[in-house]
């Protein structure tokens, strides 16, 4: 019964676990090329986010097409409606991962203002996170959903720290300004990736229960 | 408010038990749909609520069915139940006459004669069955040179005609096409402000466009009865998901 369906739905799953893959792989790579000012790294991210792009396109498409020619309902629907959630996530990671990419390539290469240890934990910390949150969708694991959904105040207190250090680091020289605005930058955007990874969290945790875990945190 | 409840219900045809301990409220001016496989119990029930099993020879029914607290397998007037609570069929059934004769029918045989008054009611019911427009020129056209939709519509305003409170359908859009099928549902829609529906539907994208309230059925057995974009999102007994995601079986 329903053969073609559900190898369609094994189709869709692969797929989306092939762009959790790519948009993790990103947010490693943008990490290395951060931590050791890897310019050329940086552009692998860059690019790496047209495929992102094109992945989720077929994506949609496949979830669109599925709904028009299979009406699905009940735990179909669910994961249906979820992947097309899911992927616009994805999509928004790939992008900060791009933009982190970007700011890096224009990053002056005289030295660094301070040590990258809160901003390399925060890094390791979203990237924990979406591995998590995409593994959580392939395992159908509710706790591991949950667990990321509460990790994310990890990575919200790292960028409260390091956006004091870097106000402080301003105050005590302007010269300090230029650097300091841009890692605040790449610290707002793995808070952001931190956020979107959370979505995904909470849309395994919808597609298996039909509840939302919590309030949507971000709508961008 | 609840306009009918049924109350451990059993239904047997000789010894084959068709219904088993069925317990259901249907609440008033709601659409309820019943779902399930073929041989569920699903049309048995609905006709055993105006007593239609009646006629089958070697039905027994046990348990209460009680529309406004009255049971009406008690002393109840059984064409009274019936003018109560409508039915209408999977498919068309006029009766060979005119349009105006297939509405006026019924108030006739509960004793309207007056002209003025059954004009009233035969324009009044084919407005109700949203085909008033379709046919008000021609009333004395034989009901039977319709169209499919318009003869299940006119099957519709001839059972609104004599003022039901619950109106049954079986399957009233499977021989129809997907345009009468849509007005037809929308007519559901629209009656719902008067009327408490049944429908028994074997589609089950109908089943969640038009209805409030789902009950799925399997052997005999309510298996699941909640609000209807519940069951169709989050059932909770997998028989149900099974059967609505088509992996029944």
């Amino acid at each position: 019964m329903r053969s073609r369906f559900d190898r369609e739905l094994d189709l869709l799953n692969n797929e989306l676990i092939e762009m959790g893959s790519l948009v993790e792989k990103s947010i490693e790579n943008v990490t290395q090329a951060l931590i050791n000012r890897d310019r050329e790294l940086a552009k692998v991210v860059i690019k790496a986010d047209e495929e992102i792009d094109m992945l989720e396109n077929n994506i949609e498409s496949r979830c669109l097409k599925l709904i028009l020619q299979q009406h699905p309902v009940a735990g179909d629907l669910r994961l249906i409606s979820s992947i097309l959630k899911m992927i616009t996530d994805l999509e928004r990671i790939g992008d900060q991962a791009q933009d982190i990419g970007e700011i890096i390539l224009t990053l002056s290469q005289e030295d660094t203002i301070k040590d990258l240890i809160h901003l390399s934990q925060m890094a390791k910390a979203t990237t924990k996170m979406v591995r998590e949150s995409i593994d959580a969708f392939v395992n159908r694991d509710m706790d591991l959903a949950n667990q990321v959904i509460e990790y994310d105040d990890v990575v919200d207190d790292l960028f409260v720290i390091i956006k004091d250090e870097l106000i402080s680091l301003i105050r005590d020289d302007v010269g300090n300004g230029e650097q300091s605005i841009d890692f605040l930058m790449i610290a707002k955007y793995f808070e952001r990736i931190g956020d979107h990874a959370q979505n995904i969290a909470e849309w395994v945790v919808f597609s298996i229960t039909g509840e939302h875990a919590g309030e949507r945190k971000i709508q961008d | 408010m609840d306009k009918i409840k049924i109350e451990n219900l059993d239904l047997f045809y000789g010894e084959f038990q068709a219904l088993k301990n069925i317990n259901m409220k249907l609440k008033e001016n709601m659409i309820t749909a019943f779902i399930g496989p073929s041989g569920c119990g699903k049309s048995t029930l609905l006709k055993s609520l105006n007593r239609m099993n009646d006629l089958i020879e070697g039905c027994r029914i046990s348990g209460k069915v009680l529309l406004d607290n009255e049971d009406i397998y008690g002393s109840i007037d059984v064409n009274m139940l019936r003018k109560r609570v409508g039915m209408v069929f999977q498919k068309p059934n006029p009766f060979p006459m005119s349009i105006y004769d297939n509405i006026a029918y019924g108030p006739r045989t509960h004793g309207i004669k007056s002209k003025s008054k059954l004009d009233d009611i035969v324009e009044r019911s084919l407005r109700a069955g949203a085909i008033w427009d379709e046919v008000k020129d021609s009333l004395n056209k034989n009901a039977l040179q319709l169209s499919g939709g318009q003869q299940q519509r006119i099957c519709i305003a001839r059972a609104l005609a004599v003022n039901p409170e619950v109106l049954l359908m079986d399957e009233p859009t499977s021989a129809l096409d997907p345009i009468s099928t849509l007005k037809i549902e929308e007519l559901i829609q629209e009656l719902k402000k008067e009327y408490t529906i049944v429908i028994v539907t074997h589609n089950m994208q109908q089943a969640t466009r038009v209805s409030d309230k789902t009950a799925f059925f399997l052997l005999g057995e309510v298996i699941e009865y909640t609000d209807t974009e519940k069951l169709f999102s989050t059932p909770k007994d997998k028989r149900t998901e099974d059967y609505i995601t088509g992996r029944f079986g």
